[in-house]
């Protein structure tokens, strides 16, 4: 106890010295997982991390560390952050969970945000995007445009955020073409761009002429693209460079105006413990440029698909839906409850296989 | 022309001194990058190396040199015995990684129950997997003379598969919203590798290590076993006539070494980091081979080559978030301090004098 | 589950595209190891070779050029491995982790420009009428170039270490550099052109990354290819066919293991994903039969002063 009464009061003691020198500069903490030019994840962190500065400009200050392991290592860094007068600190990592909470335990006049969790704490807000509400207009075109009925999917590993996105897009293709089937493989790594590149040529061998990913390289871009009439969706950043074609949509995570928000709160003095789960509709999920390898219609479908899950009329997850195994999950008009979306391990009906446990 | 002369015995002085030209060197080299990328070299060296021990927070970063540098020379250790007898175990990260599985497995099977036994078991359990994965390449060796780089790196994929497969399944935490990851051992008492003094960084995988050090030291100067452990690195022949059952030390080297990275792994997974899951692995077991190295398979040098990479470990997170260095000057920075430390080990070794022509 | 869906002609094509990158770096590191030189920054080389040639190949629009960069900056690489190892004599294994730990930062320094980049396509030679034979033809006349580069260069080693007085002298500074030395052969510039062939290769297997199999540029994208590489020098027992076998091998595991997955099979994914190390695990254990072992002079330093 000793020691974190120490820390406190060095804190306190440097959160006033530099408050008095830096004549009110509010500094900006962010803990990267991996690298900035890892073209997904960190990369568009980062990028929110300089829309802040270029909307504060002189007010701000913000200083980040990348490839930060989970563990002690980023218990480190966020400490080493708060020492040296951070006034609000992103975590940008589920694996950051445990360790936000003790650093934040340690310096109750530092402000954190932790990205994809699910423990808040009086100084501790958690944020996350709704990408399901974009894997549903994903699911839409796919199904709309399939001829092989044969959708390939390449998930990282069974955690609910991908299995979220999985029966998303399923539920929507299924709904436009019930004949539709779902190839899944299992990357089980977070960043191997060859094995990406692998799986994407395996699942348009055996027939898929629709990709979903749900890693970050471009890699499946450029296998679809030497196959020739297989279509793509950018993951994370627009990937733009891969369109019209195979690249015909995207979703893109835009943490920019989140950032800002909470950015600009702490400046106010109205910071306040947040659980936020942003879509569509505040920008935190983008749905990139539908290409024109889309036909007119199905675009206008998948425009009118995505105001709709802007202005909240429409929940991706509507009943009646049963689970895999045939029982019943939402009667019909339902929408899903956000606590079993988060912690979602089942796959809806339809899909083949099991989840990897 | 210059040549070069091998000493008949190697340096003392310069055994000390060369460390300490190969940090200057690297502050050279490194000032010189941290300029081309527009930074003051100055300032980036000064706070990779003062402010973590002497620098406004050193009282926080000085106890965390031990956290990071403990697994570092835990593992070290035990991979320098089988260095120095021939056997290379490359494979200490999956080692490293099996420890924690058994270690967090154990502990978490007894949960929640309060018991003083709870942490003694999940120790002997954690140097049980590291041994466990590390006897796998012993035995093969021994039995079919498969050769052992191979099969113990070949095992630090296996290993990461089963750290992402327990971390989904197994030892998933039940309460954990179906989120990977299993329960955090720091807020389950019995199994929790708390600090021993609040505040000091000391926890029991630290006292390991030192013990390791004193223990490996012992080994090799006043025991049989670290003189045939020794005998058969320098002349394997000799070795044979000494009676050194080869079989035997190969068994003996790639377990001791596998349950000390095993140890390493569990005292980090019931600690400092307090969860399995999927990152868990940060690479220790890789870095330590380096340390091993550079500490020369000596124990007190691995204890300060352990202390040296952590250093620059701290240093260079506290480089990134001040100065906004990116992770890969830090990366190459730390390159090129190894660069330096094995590049001017040759004046330990080797005397350089400019020669007559006709000698040339 | 329909194993049906796997098409064995496309498995076997594809399986080929995936060893490459392996193939590339392991025969560059079975030479180096046949000169009695243990160099474990293969990764390391590989990395820096997909960045610089994806830099050159974006700048100048020529994946040829980037090629050749990739091989020129795997060989510069290695020249500070050349300057550890055999001039400053310091051990090589810790200097080969020294040049892997650089090069990851180095290469990652190199790229801050070119994430999210395309580079130009190389594409696929087409020989009309041979290409369009059934089976045959995409097995094995469907390729990018650089992937019948890999398979020309095993056997090109192959038939230098056997059959040429310079493989000889090799083998020879491999075996036993001290006798190699008494007979007036150079033996640290041997293994300094070993080296630096070295480097190249794995230079060449990183860019065929960064520019066929991927391709993109990030970060550390290699993932631990060159790890692999060493590994399958040992599985080799040091024979460039078989290094060739290995490489298809493990690449065969490794795709037929995702397409297993896609058909759904139902084998737990994460043994599958286990399966190429497991299976080289117990290749190498039958293979160990086989006693023709390492190069006798591997990893230990040389000084004409003995």
């Amino acid at each position: 106890m000793k020691f974190k009464s120490l820390l406190a009061s060095a804190a306190m003691a440097l959160g006033l010295a530099s408050g008095a020198m830096a004549e009110d500069k509010t500094k900006v903490g962010f803990v990267y997982v991996g690298p900035v030019g890892d073209g997904g994840w960190t990369y568009e962190h980062n990028k929110g991390r300089l829309a802040v500065e270029e909307h504060f400009g002189d007010k701000v200050e913000t200083v980040f560390v990348e490839s930060v392991p989970e563990g002690p290592d980023a218990e480190r860094v966020m400490t080493q952050m708060a020492l040296e007068g951070a006034d609000l600190i992103f975590t940008t990592s589920f694996g950051y969970m445990d360790p936000t909470i003790n650093v934040a335990q340690k310096f109750p006049d530092v402000k954190f945000e932790h990205a994809t969790g699910y423990k808040t704490a009086d100084n501790v807000s958690v944020y996350s995007a709704r990408f399901y509400e974009g894997r549903a207009v994903q699911g839409h075109i796919a199904g709309k445009m399939t001829e092989s009925n044969i959708i390939g999917y390449i998930g990282s590993y069974p955690i609910p955020e991908v299995i979220r996105g999985i029966n998303s897009a399923y539920i929507h293709a299924k709904k436009v073409n019930p004949d539709v089937e779902f190839k899944i493989i299992w990357a089980y790594t977070w960043f191997d761009p060859a094995k990406e590149a692998d799986a994407a040529s395996v699942l348009i061998e055996q027939g898929a002429d629709v990709i979903l990913q749900h890693t970050d390289s471009t890699a499946p871009q450029a296998a679809a693209q030497e196959a020739g009439n297989v279509i793509t969706f950018g993951q994370a950043s627009d990937m733009s460079e891969y369109a019209p074609m195979p690249r015909v949509s995207s979703i893109i995570d835009n943490w920019a105006p989140y950032y800002i928000a909470r950015t600009q709160a702490v400046m106010d003095g109205s910071w306040a413990t947040a659980n936020t789960w942003d879509g569509i509709g505040p920008g935190m999920v983008e749905i990139g440029e539908i290409s024109d390898a889309v036909p007119a219609d199905i675009k206008e479908e998948a425009l009118a698909m995505t105001a709709a899950l802007a202005d909240g009329s429409y929940h991706p997850f509507t009943g009646p839906l049963k689970k895999q195994d045939g029982s019943d999950w939402l009667a019909d008009g339902e929408t899903a409850d956000d606590g079993t979306l988060a912690g979602m391990n089942f796959y809806v009906e339809g899909l083949e296989g099991e989840i990897p446990q | 022309m210059i040549v070069l002369e091998k000493r008949p015995q190697p340096s003392k002085a310069w055994s000390y001194a060369t460390p300490l030209v190969a940090v200057l060197a690297t502050m050279v080299f490194g000032g010189i990058l941290f300029t081309i990328l527009g930074k003051n070299p100055i300032e980036a060296i000064g706070t990779i190396f003062w402010e973590p021990l002497f620098g406004e927070f050193a009282f926080y970063y000085r106890p965390q040199l031990l956290v990071k540098g403990a697994p570092l020379v835990l593992i070290a250790i035990g991979l320098s015995l089988g260095f120095r007898a021939g056997i290379w175990n490359i494979g200490a990260e999956g080692q490293y990684i099996m420890g924690a599985i058994f270690g967090a497995g154990a502990g978490l099977a007894f949960y929640p129950i309060d018991a003083f036994y709870v942490f003694p078991i999940m120790v002997l359990a954690g140097a049980f997997g590291g041994w466990l994965w590390a006897s796998i390449p012993a035995f093969l060796k021994v039995r079919f003379g498969t050769n052992e780089i191979l099969v113990s790196l070949m095992l630090v994929y296996v290993a990461e598969q089963m750290l992402a497969s327990v971390s989904l399944g197994l030892l998933k935490n039940p309460e954990g919203f179906g989120f990977p990851g299993s329960r955090n051992l720091q807020s389950y008492d019995a199994a929790h590798n708390a600090e021993l003094i609040s505040g000091s960084g000391m926890h029991w995988g630290v006292v390991t290590a030192l013990i390791a050090v004193i223990f490996a030291y012992v080994l090799l100067n006043r025991h049989m076993l670290g003189f045939h452990i020794r005998l058969t690195g320098e002349a394997p022949r000799a070795a044979k006539f000494a009676g050194v059952n080869p079989a035997r030390l190969i068994l003996f080297c790639l377990g001791l070494s596998g349950a000390l990275a095993g140890l390493a792994g569990m005292f980090e997974v019931s600690g400092p980091s307090g969860v399995v899951s999927i990152d868990f692995n940060v690479g220790y077991g890789f870095t330590a081979i380096i340390v091993a190295f550079l500490g020369r398979l000596h124990p007190v040098g691995i204890l300060l080559a352990g202390g040296l990479m952590a250093l620059t470990y701290i240093g260079g997170e506290i480089a990134q978030s001040q100065l906004g260095l990116p992770a890969a000057a830090i990366q190459v920075f730390q390159g090129m301090l190894l660069f330096f430390l094995l590049a001017f080990d040759l004046l330990t070794n080797y005397r350089i004098r400019a020669a007559r022509s006709e000698v040339a | 589950m329909d194993l049906g869906e796997i098409n064995p002609v496309l498995l076997v094509a594809s399986l080929m595209v995936a060893a490459t990158p392996l193939l590339l770096a392991a025969i560059g590191e079975l030479v180096v190891e046949k000169a009695g030189v243990l160099n474990l920054g293969v990764e390391g080389m590989m990395i820096v070779g997909a960045i610089s040639g994806f830099a050159t190949s974006v700048e100048t629009g020529s994946p040829w050029l980037g090629f050749l960069a990739a091989a020129v900056g795997g060989a510069v690489l290695s020249l500070l491995f050349v300057l550890l190892t055999q001039v400053a004599l310091a051990n090589q294994v810790a200097s080969g982790l020294a040049l892997t730990l650089f090069g990851l930062g180095f290469s990652a320094l190199l790229g801050q420009g070119y994430v999210g980049v395309k580079p130009p396509s190389m594409g696929e030679i087409h020989i009309p009428v041979i290409s369009d034979i059934p089976v045959i033809g995409p097995i094995l006349f469907q390729h990018d170039p650089i992937l019948y580069v890999g398979i020309a260069l095993t056997a090109a080693v192959w038939a230098v270490l056997k059959y040429t007085r310079a493989g000889l002298v090799l083998r020879a500074v491999g075996e036993n550099h001290d006798a190699a030395h008494a007979l007036g052969y150079k033996v640290i510039k041997i293994r300094i052109m070993a080296i630096m062939f070295g480097g190249a290769c794995a230079g060449l297997g990183g860019a065929y990354i960064s520019l066929i199999r991927v391709p993109q540029w990030t970060e550390g994208m290699t993932a631990g290819v060159g790890w692999i590489a060493l590994a399958l020098v040992v599985f080799a027992s040091w024979k460039p066919w078989r290094a060739l076998l290995g490489a298809y091998l493990f690449g065969g595991i490794t795709v037929l293991q995702l397409n297993l997955q896609a058909a759904g099979v139902a084998i737990p994914v994460e043994y599958l994903a286990m399966s190429p190390y497991i299976i080289t695990i117990l290749v190498l254990v039958i293979l160990s039969a086989d006693k023709s072992s390492a190069p006798a002079s591997l990893g230990r330093i040389f000084h004409a002063s003995h």
